[in-house]
């Protein structure tokens, strides 16, 4: 178990080194950052000292270890638009985004998991073809279209809810929640379901696929001539089964939630990272984009590192495939 | 596509779903909109002497104000709609043909050579398709964006807008076709036919293309629908965010993004027509994806 989580962790550094990599060399070799952060004034002799002292002139590999160096103490740099530091514009953004994104997975799980079980159980229902119908709809319409139909059903015909901004929000410890206003709550419906129903459609497939696997295997036939229940079995057996690959998704899911957030974000004006990134891209901010990229695939891999302990806890049969 | 639907069970299973011949006409009256637009469209969008301010904002033909040479009412600007989605689908379909064009080329290749040799080569390939993969399409393809704009002077870029649109949604979507290519050419290399062709002698290249990619088409063709819809939303995603095509050369996305300006002033025809083609063209194409995965496997059925 130790050698197993350790070996994840030197995996996880590796992948943070190759897109520290990167983002250092965005910073270095789109655009020369002496000329972005000076003006047309700037002598030419000064430009040349602002190059030495930067260390621009220094080994390739030199650059990178210092720049490596100064992400972990917290130096990100300053942004080439707002003359900022990077750390304090992300910083910033970080609540809203990762709200948003936990309350849109969540309603993925809770809604997609139930919908997963009652399509497999009853592959020939009447429900069952329209909800499968209406997620084929759900891949296909952009996520911003069905966030500018929200707005105008529930925005703009009904007024029931806030179509831009985060509302009231609480500052608790640094980080800034709209989890504890009614304002906050009522602005986050929208978004997430936005956000939500793209993540919903996939967990609701998988769900189908990997229960009507389970139920065709064979100690579900055999629990079934044993007469156990057919609640129990579906719940008991049957579900708990497909947990696994349920599990494997809320990893990957993460990524893709955090990637949509940039449109979701757009269209209801969130105030989170995406946004952040998108006026960075339209603005060659590059500072910006590479330390998005950074702090998403920490991220990242934090979750899935986390997926990857749960694996343990939950399937007892990876436990002794450790051991031996 | 002609090929499948002359074997009698494709044929059938079309015929009996009508859904997937919904889809086939839409996709089909909108490819033949898009590629005669300039001689089916009243007025050419890009031409500002073609149209006049004092025709803005009418309302489609059977609304109260409509005007018969305006058949689905006009912008703020006074253009023409149906001109303007026309144009705009065109360059929908331009890009996202052209973007899944060059994914298959470049996934199908890569997949291939890594089926074929395996080894060092098939190992770097399939992990920079990993990494990939971690990434969502649209991650991607903001970045390689970004990335453009950093490189590229700023009047270079405007002439480029096209391309490098392009380039970056075909960037992001190879790696689908370098998986399915390489899958399905690692089941071919344990084939009589390929060891036969490899002991004659042939050069690996004339046994990749001549003899496997025959035989690896199916999925290929499958994966080529689906992920053109994915390429139209894309260029889609990206030209409502802003990023993709400016508004003077609008695709289907970037019309949305101008209509999401009179989502609260009730000139609801700028807003929801371009997005009512966009939505039935992916679904269309999407329909028709699913329908070919089920005709090329029928374990599914």
């Amino acid at each position: 178990m130790v050698y197993f989580i350790l070996k994840r962790l030197v995996q996880s550094v590796f992948v943070m080194l190759a897109v520290a990599f990167l983002a250092f060399s965005l910073f270095r070799f789109v655009g020369d950052p002496i000329t972005q952060m000076t003006g047309v004034e700037t002598s030419v002799e000064d430009q040349e000292r602002l190059r030495e002292e930067l260390g621009l002139n220094d080994p390739f590999v030199a650059q990178f270890a210092r720049f490596t160096s100064n992400m972990l103490q917290g130096d990100f740099g300053f942004s080439y638009r707002t003359r900022q530091p990077v750390a304090e514009m992300i910083a910033d953004r970080i609540p809203a985004t990762l709200e948003l994104g936990i309350v849109a997975l969540l309603i993925s799980l809770i809604v997609g998991i139930p919908a997963g079980v009652y399509t497999a159980l009853r592959p020939r229902g009447a429900v069952t073809q329209t909800l499968l119908m209406t997620t084929l709809i759900g891949v296909s319409v952009p996520t911003f279209v069905i966030g500018i139909m929200l707005i105008f059903l529930f925005g703009v015909q009904l007024r029931w809810l806030p179509t831009f901004g985060r509302g009231g929000t609480v500052e608790l410890g640094g980080w800034e929640t709209s989890f504890l206003t009614v304002d906050g709550w009522r602005a986050l419906i929208l978004p997430a379901i936005t956000l939500g129903v793209y993540q919903l459609t996939l967990t609701m497939r998988l769900v189908r696929a990997e229960m009507m696997e389970v139920m065709r295997s064979d100690y579900i036939r055999f629990a079934t001539a044993r007469g156990v229940p057919m609640q129990r079995l579906y719940y008991k057996h049957a579900l708990a089964n497909t947990m696994v690959p349920v599990i494997t998704i809320i990893g990957l899911q993460f990524g893709g939630v955090i990637a949509f957030s940039i449109v979701t974000e757009s269209v209801f004006q969130w105030p989170g990272m995406g946004l952040l990134f998108l006026e960075s891209i339209r603005f060659v901010d590059i500072p910006v984009m590479g330390v998005y990229l950074v702090v998403i695939a920490f991220f990242f891999v934090i979750v899935n590192m986390i997926v990857d302990l749960l694996y343990v806890a939950i399937d007892p049969r990876l436990r002794v495939k450790e051991a031996t | 596509m002609i090929a499948f639907l002359k074997r009698s069970e494709g044929l059938w299973l079309f015929s009996r779903s009508p859904a997937v011949i919904l889809a086939t006409i839409t996709t089909i009256a909108i490819l033949i909109g898009a590629v005669f637009a300039p001689w089916i469209a009243p007025v050419n969008p890009y031409d500002l002497a073609s149209f006049s301010l004092f025709d803005g904002l009418l309302p489609p033909l059977w609304e109260d104000g409509g005007r018969p040479q305006f058949l689905l009412g006009t912008d703020d600007q006074g253009r023409d709609m149906i001109s303007s989605i026309l144009y705009g689908a065109r360059l929908s379909l331009l890009i996202g043909i052209a973007a899944m064009a060059i994914a298959t080329v470049l996934g199908v290749s890569l997949g291939l050579a890594a089926g074929y040799y395996g080894g060092r080569f098939d190992a770097i390939v399939m992990r920079i398709a990993d990494v990939q993969l971690a990434l969502p399409a649209i991650l991607t393809a903001l970045l390689i964006d970004g990335i453009a704009r950093g490189l590229l002077p700023a009047d270079v870029q405007q002439e480029l807008r096209v391309w490098v649109l392009t380039l970056a949604i075909a960037l992001s979507l190879w790696v689908n076709f370098a998986r399915t290519a390489r899958a399905s050419t690692l089941v071919q290399m344990n084939k009589d036919y390929v060891q036969a062709a490899i002991m004659m002698g042939q050069r690996p290249i004339r046994v990749m293309f001549v003899h496997i990619f025959p035989n690896i088409l199916g999925p290929l063709l499958v994966i080529m629908t689906v992920d053109l819809a994915s390429a139209i939303l894309l260029e889609a995603t990206l030209s409502f965010l802003g990023i993709g095509l400016p508004a003077d050369s609008p695709s289907l996305g970037t019309l949305i993004r101008i209509g999401m300006q009179f989502l609260l002033s009730g000139e609801w025809w700028i807003l929801w027509i371009p997005t009512l083609f966009l939505v039935a063209l992916v679904v269309s194409i999407n329909v028709l994806g699913d329908f070919l995965r089920d005709v090329f496997n029928p374990r599914l059925r």
